[in-house]
């Protein structure tokens, strides 16, 4: 431990999100520093996806409070939030579908892009300038997160793992300070899973906070500095990942449940 | 080799007049060429936001009496006691305001759809339509109703000592309609090819995910609304100005059928779609006809074409066809700046 205190990036405060009458997130409160990476893991229906729909404007926090960088993020829009630096992934696999690679992440430097439509119509010269710089960025980011199909190629013919890594390019583009990321290797193969890891160290040096959603425990305490655990919608412990490992609460809710599972 | 293809249509499309030698047929193209500008107003809308607009006869409409009333000059009571009087302006400025009315429409249009999608959008629109065909159909006073708009003025262009030209007559109406046509098939291609076009076609694959990455999608659907409605507005000014007669039938829903047949079948979110499209299902007609056989077998072989097209073809004529010409994006695509650069600095 340094002696400088980490800054705080993002601080949830007693969030509650329900959905008529089930309550999804409870009573949640946990931050984020600057260029952590932190993980928040629970079994199924925990509630890690509500709690990244509400950060991220998709959904209404019930109760609570949600800010990053001193800058409250309740009741904004995905979009605002975006153009705060937050920007998240999906679990359910997200793409632009009907659009090529590098369009997928064109569209994604949208936040990057300068032009407004009166100089687009009148065809302003630095117009033209940013549409070159746009796609040799595209193509950068193409190379870091290590896609291997061709810029060409339509996202909805792409095998699963690259799709997946685009979805994380999309996000990349929109240059954000906290990025979160739900379930990205779910559906990866094991080589695919290990480059993944390589990336999120990449990511990571880029100076960019990632809050993780993960089910892959090897992923999570590898990447992590810290992990939160949910169950039923509560933080039932947080803390380093080896500390997480060992937690009766955390062995007993998920890898208790997980664990037998295996053993049938 | 692109450019070359462009240069030489562009070159057809200016000689017709020269060599067709048939008024009648003149005429049919430039009814056709105002409907490809209309369609291609749509095509904005449904090809790139992905929103069906049910309702784009209104704003061809809506064009056609603007310009037409601005430059006929009219009376009417606001109130009871409140006449007031328009006395008539020059044509082109008609065709301003149609423009300008038309966008500011579509805007409204935008704004109440902002959260509307899809089915409701089109309900939206619909509605928005049928209004306006009403309006049109029953305020007497400043439309003449069913009686029509008539002796409306032909477009003139003065600039004294410099330019002298009026639009009358079927060869300048022609002319005057393609350069509209190429002007209007300009902006949309700036236009979709360019940020803002970007978001108009994240919002119709994937809005959630296009919000994630910070874009306001409502903003460019209602830049999308604006700019398909002022372009129908002035293809509707246009209409007005070469047929010289307007009546609330120009609002009527299959002109918009016809205008969503011309792009699906074209292709939608293409900019060659419309223009296709609208070349093969304008000119048909006239080619049945001409082939002098019932008015009710040229309907079923216009019908049973148009089912063909959308089940054999069912992203349109043009996308179809993309892959046996080589399509310039994908080039571009397949461009790589130099690969020297390490993946893990690539992004500094
Ligand atoms: N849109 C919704 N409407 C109603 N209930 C919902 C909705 N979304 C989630 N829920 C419920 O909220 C609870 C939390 O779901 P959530 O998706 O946040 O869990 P999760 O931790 O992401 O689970 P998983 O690991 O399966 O992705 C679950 O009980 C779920 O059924
Ligand atoms: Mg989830």
């Amino acid at each position: 431990m340094t002696a400088e205190t980490p800054r705080i990036a993002l601080t949830v405060e007693r969030l509650s999100i329900r959905f008529g009458g089930l309550t999804a997130v409870e009573n949640m409160s946990f931050s984020v520093h600057e260029g952590e990476v932190v993980s928040l893991i629970g079994p199924n229906g925990a509630g890690k996806t509500s709690a990244f729909n509400a950060i991220t404007g998709y959904l209404p926090a019930a109760a609570g409070d949600i800010a990053y960088r001193g800058k409250r993020l309740n009741g904004l829009k995905p979009n605002r939030i975006a153009e705060l630096g937050v920007v998240r992934t999906f679990q359910k696999t997200s793409v632009f579908a009907g659009q090529t690679v590098i369009d997928n992440i064109l569209i994604g430097l949208h936040l990057r892009s300068r032009q407004y439509p009166t100089a687009i119509l009148l065809r302003f010269p630095f117009v033209a300038r940013e549409e070159k710089e746009l796609l040799e960025e595209a193509h950068e980011i193409l190379r870091f997160v290590g896609i291997n199909a061709p810029a060409a190629e339509l996202a909805s013919s792409l095998p699963y793992g690259e799709l997946r890594l685009l979805e994380v390019a999309v996000a990349l583009a929109a240059r954000p300070t906290l990025l979160l990321l739900d379930e990205p290797v779910s559906g990866m193969n094991p080589t695919e899973t290990a480059n993944f890891m390589k990336t999120l160290t990449r990511i990571r040096a880029r100076d960019i906070t990632v809050l993780l959603v993960e089910h892959d425990m090897k992923i999570v305490m590898g990447v992590s500095d810290r992990v939160v655990c949910l169950n039923q919608g509560r933080i039932i412990a947080a803390g380093a990942p080896l500390e997480i490992q060992r937690d009766p609460d955390v062995i007993r809710a998920y890898l208790g449940e997980r664990y037998a599972r295996a053993q049938d | 080799m692109r450019r070359l293809a462009t240069i030489a249509g562009l070159a057809f499309l200016f000689s017709i007049p020269l060599w067709l030698g048939n008024f009648y047929l003149l005429h049919v193209c430039i009814i056709t060429g105002i409907f490809i500008i209309a369609a291609m107003s749509l095509n904005l809308l449904l090809g790139y936001t992905g929103q069906l607009s049910l309702g784009q006869a209104a704003f061809f409409g809506i064009g056609a009496y603007v310009s037409s009333l601005a430059s006929l000059g009219f009376e009417v009571h606001l109130l009871p006691d409140w006449l007031v009087t328009v006395d008539p302006k020059p044509v082109w400025f008609g065709m301003a305001c149609a423009v300008v009315v038309t966008g500011l429409c579509g805007w409204a249009i935008g704004r109440i759809a902002f959260k509307v999608r899809g089915a409701y959008f089109v309900i939206v629109t619909i509605s928005f339509a049928e209004v306006v065909r009403l309006v049109a159909l029953n305020w007497d006073e400043l439309t003449q109703g069913p009686m029509a708009l008539n002796n409306i003025p032909p477009l003139s262009l003065v600039i004294p000592g410099l330019l002298d030209i009026t639009f009358i007559g079927k060869v300048a109406n022609y002319y005057l309609v393609l350069v509209f046509a190429i002007l209007s098939y300009g902006i949309i291609a700036r236009l979709v090819r360019s940020r803002a076009g970007r978001a108009m076609i994240a919002l119709k694959e994937n809005e959630a995910l296009a919000a994630s990455v910070g874009i306001d999608v409502t903003k460019y659907l209602v830049l999308a609304t604006v700019m398909s409605a002022a372009i129908a507005g002035a293809a509707g000014a246009l209409y007005a100005h070469y047929v010289r007669i307007v009546d609330p039938n120009v609002f009527l829903f299959i002109y918009t059928v016809t205008m969503v047949i011309m792009v699906v079948a074209g292709g939608k979110g293409t900019l060659a779609g419309p223009v296709v499209g609208g070349v093969i299902f304008g000119l048909l007609p006239e080619g049945l006809r001409s082939l002098a056989i019932a008015p009710e077998v040229q309907w079923i072989v216009y019908g049973i074409l148009m089912i063909l097209v959308v089940y054999l073809l069912p992203q349109g004529i043009v996308p179809a066809l993309r892959p046996f010409l080589q399509h310039r994006r994908h080039l571009d695509a397949q461009k790589q700046p130099p690969a020297d650069i390490p993946a893990s600095e690539a992004m500094s």
